[in-house]
């Protein structure tokens, strides 16, 4: 529009200050956050940290009239079920509130079918929907790559992914999108869609967790839910993880807290059974080695 | 002759950086935000064209501005405002209502005097533009 100019010049900046912005911008405090709560990671955390950076003197840069373009912040994050995908997300798009890329910094979290219509005419406005509710936040697109269906010629898929690529370049600054998925498949998809490669400026690959890891996630989690473990049910739960993580479907956390979900049923059931008259709270939130071991995974079967 | 109507029409028409910041101040409040379209421009036409459905659960006002270009695009020479809506009384009532698009040229209206009985006067006006079938006012 042609007085849009008018507004920009009023404040004319001539120094910035790294540190005190990065304090007033309470991004330290998410970072230190991520470190926390979060375990293991390293290499997640080492790219988010760098990109904070990035991104911190990028606004530094545009105050002083150094860019005029705003950066690509989409992005893609790829690796197995459970590593953390959807949590760091969650980070990330408050990370990009505080950091002033985002104006809201909610995250909308779509799949496939949030996006893709049954019939003519039924895919753009779900996809505009969606994009629209994700404005002035983060749109996670789980497992991205189920848009690209190159097998079937009249996939209203495609639909989907011309309108996505549309926004994703000319509303960058209302929105940030971020695909997520396995990596092998991520890597296809981006290989057959030169469209979001070229659009993504930011790939980060979630590993999967060592084994000690996934023991210090299961020991976080139970007491965030305030239950605690003793030596033998720690001792229980670290060789579940090493039974369950050779077994198919192994999710990484995900399965770890899908354990502890059902370690706690049994829990419930013992205490029940076995408590006459009152009983305090350690009792009622303390996980027996038993609570862990009747898993079918210690007979041979196999834990969803 | 420029047509005002709505809340801030004694103001130049606004940029989409100023539309952006209204619709968010409507959003904020709760208000559902609505795209109405019309090349009818008589005072007397208050049910204009909608396009979509008013929004409701847009937390950014990005949102309207992407349907209003989108609008823009199929109706760019028409007149285009922008509704607020609130419930909040048990009802839908309009808060806040203003033109984010109208046609280039705007021919404005004709006045007719129309002497009846007793030489009193009738005056009515008509837009120029509506001599002219729907769809084909405007370039
Ligand atoms: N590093 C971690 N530390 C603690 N909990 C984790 C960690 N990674 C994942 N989780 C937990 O595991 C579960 C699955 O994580 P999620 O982010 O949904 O994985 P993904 O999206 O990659 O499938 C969530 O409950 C999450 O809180
Ligand atoms: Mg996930």
């Amino acid at each position: 529009m042609e007085n849009e100019g008018q507004e920009k010049e009023s404040e004319i900046v001539t120094e910035v200050n790294l540190k005190e912005d990065f304090q007033a911008s309470g991004v330290a405090d998410i970072l230190a956050e991520l470190d926390n709560s979060l375990i293991g990671l390293t290499p997640v955390k080492t790219r988010i940290k760098e990109t904070a950076s990035l991104l911190l003197v990028d606004k530094a840069r545009e105050k002083l009239g150094l860019v005029n373009e705003s950066p690509t912040l989409h992005m893609s994050f790829s690796g197995n079920p459970g590593t953390g995908k959807t949590t760091v997300a969650l980070k990330m798009a408050n990370l990009l509130f505080r950091l002033g890329y985002v104006r809201k910094g909610h995250l909308v979290t779509v799949t496939r079918d949030d996006l893709v219509g049954q019939y003519i005419g039924h895919t753009a406005p779900k996809t505009k929907e969606v994009l629209k509710k994700a404005m002035g936040g983060v749109l996670f697109i789980d497992e991205a790559y189920y848009l690209y269906r190159p097998e079937n010629e009249r996939d209203y898929g495609q639909e989907a992914i011309e309108i996505l690529l549309q926004v994703m370049e000319n509303n960058r600054d209302d929105l940030v999108v971020i695909l997520a998925g396995y990596k092998d498949k991520m890597d296809k998809f981006f290989e057959s869609n030169p469209g979001f490669r070229s659009r993504i400026a930011h790939h980060i690959d979630f590993p999967d967790y060592s084994n000690n890891e996934l023991l210090q996630i299961a020991e976080v989690m139970v007491a965030s839910m305030n239950y605690q473990f003793n030596e033998e049910s720690k001792k229980a739960m670290a060789e579940y993880i090493k039974i369950r993580k050779k077994q198919p479907h192994f999710a990484n956390a995900r399965s770890i807290r899908n354990a502890i979900d059902r370690a706690r049923l049994r829990q419930a059931n013992r205490v029940f059974n076995n408590s006459e008259g009152p009983i305090g709270a350690s009792f009622l939130s303390q996980i027996e080695d038993i609570d862990i071991r009747q898993s079918r995974v210690f007979s041979g079967g196999i834990d969803k | 002759m420029r047509v005002t109507q709505g809340t801030f029409s004694f103001l130049p028409d606004f940029t989409d950086q100023q539309i952006h910041e209204q619709v968010q101040y409507c959003i904020d409040n709760g208000w559902a935000v609505s795209i109405e379209y019309t090349d009818d421009p008589h005072p007397r036409n208050t049910y204009w064209e909608m396009w979509g459905h008013p929004m409701f659960d847009n937390p950014d006002a990005a949102a309207v501005v992407y349907e209003l270009n989108e609008c823009r695009k199929v109706y760019g020479s028409y007149y285009i405002r922008i509704i607020a809506f609130d419930s909040s009384p048990g009802w839908e009532s309009i808060r806040l209502s203003f033109i984010v698009n109208r046609p280039s040229e705007e021919p404005g209206f004709k006045l007719s005097r129309t002497e009846v009985k007793g030489r009193n006067i009738q005056y009515s006006i008509t837009p120029y533009s509506s001599d002219k079938p729907q769809g084909s006012r405007y370039k």
